[in-house]
């Protein structure tokens, strides 16, 4: 063997070593739990926030079965390469509900590539995940839930990644959030799939973010199922490319609970789908069944009646299509509540004859918004004209016969 | 090659061999403090020192330390923290009088928080003080402990004291994601302090010690949240903001998700919180519509976040197992005089 092939062949063994010792770690970590499993709960407590201080870059916080009151937040910050892993979603339950410390249950932030899987978190005094600058982000069946239901003194959100790149989350659930139960804000390369989102205002939210695909969820007594967010006055300014497909989205007729002064708070009872402000979205392939107020709604941020002073700010949809939808309701009136309910009663007055698919009509005269609505099964339209004040309204859809170039899937980079 | 392992595992990575500061798990091995460790009396070449308006937390007093390596001195500016060299560290004791109207009749010191300059850049380190306030011990995870004490208008307060995790710490000591101090800047540290009976420029001071070059230009100062004869309803509110909000809510900080921006230089109306609605508050909105609205402080969000200490959405996140009923009439004040 030369000098070469020798150190290569050193450099194997370290190599192997190392990954040795990285098992033997995770390995320690479990028997830690599992030869403590009988402590008290305020010591599993603060073995657990132990594991998240302490963790070395490349290992496994393993998490055991069983119900644990927790009174302040576990915080991962600055590690890279960890995994995060419950018993499963049902198994290990972490309950906040006497919490004095923390805004929220789990907070990971400025990372690389962390799971965070099979486990619950309960009944938080904030937010229940949130992850802050963290690339490669993953929830892998994760369930945050608010025990109570559907309650305005709830935190405002379930699994929260904001100002993330390369987004994951898969087959989670998020229940009683009194803002959105899976939101991503001011994030991009985003994928939500198989997640089932109930009884929180807004289902599923993408705010502020770029590259989102989000597929094959279930959104359910929801006030809004799912959101395609753009707002002022933030640091990302500008989200887009974001394709919702194949979403089965029923019956969101969820009263609205959140509290006032919030976005969420103007989303009607009764709403699918809603794409505010935001630019290229595809929505299409999706079953969108008894959403009693608006199926799928295409409106600008000035619908909100809130002011704008940001002059960075680009308040009009565009470059959204809409088609090879599903659409079936019931021959129900529009939600009578909230300003929405007031305009459906006095100014649109569809009565039980509630279109599928809403636009507000309020146009930027320098460049008109491209929407395209099309193939759409029971496919009903209106231009409500919000701009001059719901004079002529138009259930012809024909001006919006185009088709978009397709937005390309998103893809996900994680580094290892 | 495992027994490395092993070590590796049992020294947490935050505790790594570096050539400007040596870790201790003792608070009383770095020898910081001369004679009775609880008296906190300064060892040599250990430099106290006070801000402008400080930080609120729980209503503890604190005792704070500068310590610099020998013949090194700090980089002065004029708008943000300064340039320390690495080997300087920070030394902050946080205690409660028995009896704030007393305070010769004793005190409990709870926790030390160290901001270490290392080679590759700040660390924090903090040290829980045991019943005997004899030694401080490292806990990185932190604690929830009661405190006990008369305040300063003769009540009995019984509280819950939250002492921070490490990851807590970088929840304020942040900026683009690297930790760093807060008070160590020229418009908090303008001002007098007395030393052994000697008041003076705590700046001036630590130019005739060599701690710092002064430019000749004027040196900006904060004023005196506390103190009427230091500034403006304006300007005491703005320096109140500016201590206890401005480290998260500024534009590279971890609450810029807001678009809410309370330091000092923040000159947009919108950003400083004036008509402007919330982003991702949930409930922490209260009902309300507006951050701030002028002429009518509880219609503003600012205050009801003040005015609680539900975690959930008590503003500052940190040090606030109680509310701080003073910086709120301080805070009142400046919105209801604003048009």
């Amino acid at each position: 063997m030369n000098d070469v092939q020798e150190e290569q062949k050193n450099l194997y063994f370290v190599e192997l070593q190392t990954n040795a010792i990285m098992k033997l770690y995770a390995l320690m970590i479990v028997f830690g739990l599992v030869a403590s499993s009988s402590f008290a709960q305020e010591d599993i407590q603060k073995q657990m926030q132990r594991q998240f201080v302490t963790a070395t870059d490349n290992s496994v916080i393993e998490l055991p079965e069983g119900t644990f009151q927790l009174n302040s937040s576990l915080w991962l910050d600055g590690k890279k390469n960890i995994v995060i892993k419950g018993k499963g979603k049902d198994k290990t339950i972490l309950n906040f509900n006497n919490q004095i410390s923390g805004a929220e249950g789990i907070k990971i932030t400025n990372s690389t590539t962390i799971t965070l899987q099979d486990l619950t978190v309960q009944d938080t005094k904030g937010d229940a995940i949130k992850t802050q600058h963290v690339n490669g982000m993953i929830f892998k069946q994760v369930k945050a839930e608010w025990t109570r239901g559907a309650h305005s003194k709830n935190g405002g959100y379930g699994i929260y990644p904001v100002q993330c790149t390369n987004v994951i989350i898969d087959g989670c659930e998020a229940r009683g959030a009194s803002d959105a139960g899976i939101y991503v804000g001011q994030s991009r390369h985003i994928v939500v799939k198989n997640c089932k989102a109930t009884e929180n205002v807004a289902g599923i939210e993408i705010e502020n973010s770029l590259y989102a695909d989000v597929f094959d969820n279930e959104v359910t007594n929801n006030t809004g199922g799912i959101l395609i967010f753009d707002l002022p006055d933030l640091i990302v300014k500008k989200g887009g490319y974001v394709r919702v497909f194949k979403n089965n989205v029923h019956h969101n007729n969820h009263i609205n609970f959140a509290p006032k002064g919030n976005i969420v708070g103007k989303v009607p009872q009764g709403t699918g789908i809603m794409i505010l402000a935001t630019n290229h979205v595809d929505v299409f392939e999706n079953k969108i069944i008894n959403n009693k107020t608006v199926g799928t709604a295409i409106v600008s941020y000035y619908i909100t009646e809130n002011p704008i002073k940001d002059s960075a700010y680009y308040p009009f949809p565009t470059a959204v299509a809409v088609y090879n939808n599903q659409y079936e309701r019931q021959q129900t009136k529009a939600t009578m509540k909230g300003r929405m309910g007031k305009l459906y009663r006095l100014k649109l007055r569809f009565g039980k004859n509630v279109p599928h698919i809403v636009y507000d009509g309020i146009v930027d005269k320098k460049s008109p918004a491209q929407i395209c609505i099309r193939d759409n099964s029971n496919q009903s339209f209106a231009n409500i004209d919000a701009e001059n004040k719901f004079k002529n309204i138009s259930r012809d859809a024909s001006k919006h016969q185009c088709q978009l170039p397709l937005i390309a899937p998103d893809e996900i980079k994680l580094n290892n | 090659m495992i027994i490395a392992g092993f070590a590796a595992l049992l020294s947490f990575n935050q505790k790594k061999q570096d050539p400007y500061f040596q870790f201790h798990e003792n608070l009383s091995d770095y020898k910081f403090f001369a004679g009775k460790m609880a008296d906190l009396q300064p060892a040599a070449g250990i430099v106290p020192y006070d801000l402008n308006s400080a930080l609120f937390s729980n209503y503890a007093e604190k005792a704070r330390f500068i310590k610099l390596p020998k013949g090194k001195k700090i980089v002065y500016n004029d708008s943000s923290t300064f340039e320390m060299p690495p080997g300087t560290v920070l030394i902050k004791n946080f205690y409660y009088y028995n009896d704030f109207r007393e305070p010769e009749a004793g005190r409990r010191i709870i926790e030390t928080r160290l901001l270490a300059h290392m080679q590759d850049g700040w660390h924090t380190y903090q040290y829980i003080w045991n019943k005997e306030q004899t030694e401080a011990v490292f806990e990185p995870i932190g604690d929830v402990t009661t405190v006990e004490y008369i305040n300063a208008e003769g009540r009995k307060v019984k509280a819950n004291y939250v002492i921070p995790n490490q990851p807590q710490c970088k929840g304020c000591h942040n900026r683009n994601d690297t930790i760093l101090p807060i008070g160590i800047a020229a418009r908090h540290l303008n001002g007098n302090y007395t030393y052994a009976g000697k008041t003076q420029n705590q700046l001036q001071y630590w130019q005739q010690h060599k701690m710092i070059d002064l430019p000749p230009t004027n040196i900006p100062a904060n004023a005196i949240w506390d103190n009427e004869q230091s500034g403006t309803v304006e300007q005491r509110a703005r320096a109140y903001l500016d201590i206890n909000c401005g480290h998260c809510h500024n534009k590279s900080g971890p609450a810029n998700t807001s678009g809410l921006f309370l330091d000092i230089h923040e000159t947009n109306k919108t950003a400083l919180g004036v008509l402007k609605t919330p982003i991702a508050a949930g409930k922490g909105s209260g009902v309300l519509k507006y951050d701030i609205v002028p002429g009518v402080p509880n219609k503003s969000i600012l205050i009801y976040r003040m005015n609680t200490t539900d975690p959930g959405f008590a503003m500052p996140e940190i040090g606030r197992e109680q509310i701080h009923k003073e910086g709120i009439v301080l805070i009142s004040k400046w919105i209801k005089e604003m048009k």
